[in-house]
C-alpha cells in the first residue's frame, strides 16, 4: 500500500529520488502503467497489522490483548487502528501482569476464544512463562485431547538497539524445546503476514517471536501475499538464496545480515545457499539436510545465546543425518554469552555481525587461517 | 531528675533537625508547598515536649495560628483541623477523594474479624431466623448420598493407595460439603475449574465410580489416556476442566472463560477453586483484579481450610482471612462456614445470581478444615496435633451435620444409611478391581495429542520405536498393549 503511495508521489522526475524508492531510472508514465505488476511494497509493520486485522475480520472469535494494545495502537504501533474497528471487547489493554493476562488468555482459549496475547517484549513472557508453558503447551496432552489451546503468543523478541540486557534476551530456543508449542520468527513482511495468519488459524499454542528493527522494513510483497487468504505453511523454511558451496541458516534479523554475508562471498568466490528458517519448531529438518548435503558445509548463524541454542540442533540434526556428507565442521555463530551491554561499541560486539557470517562461511570453506578457538 | 534531662535532651535533639528546616521555610516565600508537612515553631515545639516528652508531633491549633500570623498566602488553605476537608476535594485520577487533617492509618485488621454465614448449627439444627436458600427433599438426598460416596470413595482409593495398587491419592475428607453443595447450586452448563481437591464436583455432574477408578489406575479406559497422575480428572462432557497440579493457575484460566461466557452472552457463570494457599500465588492478585476490572462472571471459592500442605495461614497470610482481599479488587465477597451444607448451597446459589445478572466476579471464602493429610506422601501428625485432627474428623464432620438435617427432617434414617453406604462400598470395590484388570493405553498414545495433528518428527519416532521393540522384545514389559 505504501509502495503504491510512494510511486505515485515521484511520478513527477525527481522527486522519485526523495521517496527513497531504489528504482532505477524509469520514465513516471510507465510506472504508473506497469503499477499492477510490479512489486509492492510493505514494512512488516503493516504486514503484522493487516494479517490481524483480516483475521479478527474473518473470525469473531479472534480478539487481541495486551498492554498499550488498544488506545495506544499498540507499544509498536503493531494493532494501530484495530481498537477503533473492532472495540473494546475485541481489543483488550490489559493491567500490568503478563502472569495474570496470559493466564486469561490460555483460559478464554480453552472455552472457545482464539486470543492473540501480545508481549511488549518476550523478555517479559518470563513472568509469563508458566501459564505459556504447562497451561498452554501441555494442555492438549495432559488432558488428552479433551484441551485444545488455540492461542498465540507474539510480540518483539532478541536484540534492539541499546535497550540492555533484559529487553535483548532472545527466546526461540526456550519455547522451541517445549513440545507442544510451534514457534515462528519471520523475517520478511510476506514471512511476517503469511505466518501470522497461519499462526492465528492453527489449532495449537504458536509463539511468534517478532524483532523490533525490523518492523520499520520495506519488503516487496506479492499480489498472492496481499489476499486476505494468504497463509504460509508452519514448518517449512525458505531457501531465499540458492548457493552450492556452503549453506547459511538464519531466522528473523539475521536472514538479512546473512543474504549480505551472501554478497559478500560471492565476490570471494563462494557461492553461499542462505535458508530462512521462519520456523523453529517444528524445525524444517529436511530442507536443512537437502541443503547441507548439496553443499556439504554449514554455517548457522542466530542472535541468541550459543549454548543450548537453535545453531546447536541444526547442527546434531545434521551430524544424526547428515554426518558422511560434511566436509568440514559446522560453524555456529550466535550472540556472546553474556548479557547484552547497554554502550554502542559493547552491543555491538555482542551481537553476531556480516563480517562474523562471512568469517565464519570461510573458515568452513576452508579459504582463511583458521582461528584461534573462542572460550 | 531523669524526666527533666530526657526532656530537654529531647527538645535539643527536636530543635537540632528542625532547626535546618526552619531556615528553609523562612526563606522560602511559598508557603503552600508546605501545607501537608508538620513543621514545628519553637514555642510550639518545646510547649509540646514539656506535656509529652515521647511526642514527635506538634499540636496542630499552635501550628496553624503560628502560621496564619507568618503569612497571608496559606491563611487560604487552611480550615478548623478538627473537620474533614471538606473545601478541598480534587479529582486525582481515580476519582474524587474527600482530604482530612487528621493524618490516619487504616489500621491492619479489624475490630472484628469478618462474620461467617452459616444456617444449621453444629447439631446439623436449623439457627432461628437463618435466611437460606430452601432445598427439596430430592435434592437434600442426592446431596446426601453425594457426600457419603465422595467420603467412602475416599476412604477406599486411600487405602488402595496404601495397598500399592494406585500410586497417589488426595482426599477430601472434611471438605464434602463443600464439594457438593457447590456443585448442587450450580447448573451443568456453569464451568468448573477446580484446583485438585474438588472431585466432588465432578461426582454430582454424573463421573462415575468407575470413571475416577480408571484414572486413577491410568488405565485404557480412562479419559485422560492415563497421561496424568491420580486425581488429576477433568471431563468436558461435564464442563469440569482438567486438573492441573500447578497451584492457582486455573484462576486466570477461569477468568478468560468467563470472559468468553460473557462475549457470548452465555446464561452461565464460572466456578473456580482453590485453597488457602492458593491465595499466596500471584496468579490469585491478577485473575481477582482483571475478573473486577473486566466485570466477569466468575465465583472464586476458597477453600480455606487451614493448611497448606504443613504451611498453616497464620503463616499464609497477615490479613483477615480470604474474604477481606475481596473488597481490594474490587470484588463483593462473603465468609460462610464452609461445612454447613446449606451455607454453601445458598451463597453458591446467590452468588451465580449476582455473577450472571450483573456481569460480576464474586469470591467466597468457605471456613473448614482440612481432615486428610495433604495427600499419600504427606503424614500430618507431624506437624499438627492428633487430636485436633480427629475433633474435627468427628465433632465437625459436615456429612453427619447434615445427615442430622434431613433426618430432622424426616427424609432420612438409619436403614437408608446402611443401605447406601453398602452400596457404594459394593460398586467401588468391583470398580476398584475391574479398573485394575484393564490394561494401560496402547503405546500410540504417547505420541498423540502433542499437537492437533502429530508432527513428521514425532511420527518418526514411533516408527522407530516400534522397530526396536519388535527387534528387543525382552527389553519390553509383557503387558503393555503396543
Amino acid at each position: 500500500m505504501l509502495g503504491v503511495i510512494r510511486r505515485k508521489i515521484g511520478a513527477g522526475g525527481s522527486s522519485l529520488l526523495t521517496s527513497g524508492w531504489s528504482f532505477q531510472s524509469r520514465p513516471a508514465v510507465s510506472a504508473w502503467r506497469s503499477y499492477s505488476s510490479a512489486a509492492k511494497e510493505m514494512t512488516v509493520r503493516d504486514a503484522l497489522n493487516s494479517a490481524l486485522d483480516e483475521e479478527m475480520s474473518a473470525d469473531p472469535k479472534v480478539f487481541l490483548m495486551g498492554e498499550e494494545v488498544g488506545e495506544y495502537q499498540g507499544a509498536y504501533k503493531i494493532s494501530k487502528g484495530l481498537l477503533e474497528k473492532y472495540g473494546p471487547e475485541r481489543v483488550l489493554d490489559t493491567p500490568i501482569t503478563e502472569a495474570g493476562f496470559t493466564g486469561i488468555g490460555v483460559g478464554a482459549a480453552y472455552y472457545g476464544l482464539r486470543p492473540v496475547v501480545e508481549f511488549m517484549t518476550f523478555n517479559f513472557s518470563m513472568q509469563a512463562i508458566d501459564h505459556i508453558i504447562n497451561s498452554a503447551a501441555k494442555s492438549n496432552y495432559m488432558s488428552a485431547g479433551q484441551i485444545s489451546v488455540p492461542i498465540v503468543f507474539r510480540g518483539p523478541n532478541g536484540a534492539a538497539a541499546g535497550v540492555g540486557a533484559q529487553h535483548s534476551h532472545c527466546f526461540a530456543a526456550w519455547f522451541a524445546s517445549c513440545p507442544g508449542l510451534k514457534v515462528l520468527a519471520p523475517y520478511s513482511s510476506e514471512d511476517a503476514r503469511g505466518l501470522l495468519k497461519a499462526a492465528i488459524r492453527d489449532p495449537d499454542p504458536v509463539v511468534f517471536l517478532e524483532n523490533e528493527l525490523l518492523y520499520g522494513e520495506s519488503f516487496p510483497v506479492s499480489a498472492e501475499s496481499l489476499d486476505s487468504s494468504f497463509c504460509l505453511p508452519i514448518g517449512k523454511a525458505k531457501i531465499e538464496r540458492e548457493g552450492k558451496d556452503v549453506t547459511i541458516t538464519a531466522f528473523s534479523k539475521m536472514v538479512g545480515y546473512a543474504l549480505k554475508a551472501a554478497e559478500i562471498l560471492t565476490k570471494e568466490g563462494i557461492s553461499a545457499e542462505v535458508i530462512n528458517l521462519r520456523s523453529i519448531r517444528p524445525l524444517d529438518r529436511s530442507t536443512i539436510n537437502a541443503s547441507v548435503r548439496k553443499t556439504n558445509r554449514l554455517v548457522t548463524v542466530e542472535e541468541g545465546f550459543p549454548q543450548h541454542g537453535v545453531g546447536a540442533e541444526i547442527c546434531t540434526s545434521i551430524v544424526e543425518e547428515s554426518f558422511g556428507y560434511l566436509d568440514a565442521p559446522v560453524e555456529r555463530i550466535a550472540g556472546a554469552d553474556v548479557p547484552m551491554p547497554y554502550a554502542a561499541n559493547l552491543e555491538r560486539l555482542a551481537v553476531p555481525q556480516v563480517e562474523d557470517i562471512v568469517r565464519a562461511a570461510k573458515r568452513a570453506c576452508y579459504r582463511s587461517v583458521p582461528l584461534a578457538a573462542v572460550a | 531528675m531523669a524526666v527533666c534531662l530526657r526532656t530537654s535532651r529531647a527538645i535539643i535533639n527536636c530543635l537540632q533537625s528542625k532547626v535546618g528546616l526552619l531556615s528553609m521555610i523562612s526563606q522560602s516565600s511559598c508557603w503552600s508547598s508546605l501545607t501537608h508537612h508538620c513543621e514545628p515553631t519553637f514555642s510550639s515545639l518545646r510547649a509540646q515536649n514539656v506535656r509529652d516528652p515521647d511526642a514527635n508531633f506538634c499540636d496542630k491549633a499552635t501550628l496553624y495560628s503560628s502560621r496564619r500570623f507568618e503569612s497571608v498566602k496559606a491563611e487560604k488553605q487552611f480550615n478548623s483541623p478538627d473537620e474533614v476537608d471538606h473545601y478541598q476535594i480534587l479529582d486525582f485520577p481515580g476519582g474524587k477523594v474527600a482530604f482530612t487533617s487528621e493524618m490516619r492509618f487504616i489500621s491492619e485488621s479489624p475490630v472484628e474479624r469478618a462474620h461467617c454465614y452459616r444456617v444449621l448449627d453444629n447439631d446439623g439444627q436449623l439457627i432461628l431466623r437463618s435466611k437460606f436458600k430452601k432445598v427439596s427433599e430430592e435434592m437434600a438426598i442426592k446431596m446426601y448420598s453425594d457426600m457419603v460416596t465422595l467420603q467412602t470413595m475416599d476412604a477406599f482409593f486411600y487405602e488402595a493407595q496404601r495397598q500399592g495398587r494406585i500410586s497417589f491419592y488426595a482426599t477430601t475428607i472434611g471438605e464434602e460439603a463443600i464439594n457438593i453443595a457447590s456443585a448442587a447450586a450450580l447448573t451443568f452448563d456453569d464451568l468448573v475449574f477446580p484446583q485438585y481437591r474438588e472431585p466432588g464436583v465432578l461426582l454430582w455432574r454424573g463421573f462415575t465410580l468407575k470413571e475416577f477408578a480408571n484414572q486413577c489406575f491410568g488405565n485404557k479406559a480412562d479419559n485422560g489416556k492415563g497421561r496424568q497422575m491420580p486425581i488429576h480428572y477433568g471431563s468436558n462432557k461435564h464442563n469440569y476442566f482438567t486438573v492441573a497440579a500447578t497451584i492457582a493457575t486455573q484462576l486466570p484460566h477461569a477468568v478468560g472463560a468467563a470472559y468468553s461466557l460473557k462475549m457470548d452472552r452465555r446464561n452461565a457463570c464460572v466456578i473456580t477453586y482453590f485453597g488457602d494457599g492458593g491465595t499466596s500465588e500471584g496468579d490469585f492478585h491478577a485473575a481477582l483484579n482483571l475478573a473486577a476490572v473486566r466485570e466477569v462472571p466468575v465465583i472464586f471459592l476458597c477453600r480455606n481450610n487451614g493448611w497448606a500442605i504443613s504451611t498453616p495461614t497464620t503463616d499464609q497470610f497477615r490479613s483477615d482471612g480470604v474474604v477481606v482481599k475481596g473488597r481490594g479488587y474490587g470484588i463483593r465477597s462473603i465468609r460462610v462456614d464452609g461445612n454447613d451444607a446449606l451455607a454453601i448451597y445458598s451463597s453458591v446459589h446467590a452468588a451465580r445470581e449476582m455473577a450472571i445478572s450483573e456481569q460480576r466476579p464474586i469470591l467466597i471464602e468457605a471456613l473448614t478444615y482440612r481432615v486428610g493429610h495433604h495427600s499419600t506422601s504427606d503424614d500430618s501428625t507431624k506437624y499438627r496435633p492428633v487430636d485436633e485432627i480427629e475433633w474435627w474428623r468427628s465433632a465437625r464432620d459436615p456429612v453427619a451435620r447434615f445427615r442430622k438435617w434431613i433426618e430432622s427432617n424426616g427424609w432420612w434414617c438409619s436403614e437408608a444409611e446402611s443401605e447406601l453406604r453398602n452400596n457404594v462400598k459394593t460398586q467401588l470395590l468391583q470398580a476398584i478391581q475391574e479398573a485394575e484388570k484393564v490394561e494401560k493405553s496402547p503405546l500410540a498414545e504417547l505420541f498423540t495429542d502433542v499437537y492437533d495433528v502429530p508432527p513428521l518428527n514425532l511420527s518418526e519416532q514411533e516408527k522407530l520405536l516400534r522397530e526396536t521393540i519388535r527387534r528387543h522384545p525382552q527389553d519390553y514389559p509383557q503387558d503393555v498393549p503396543i
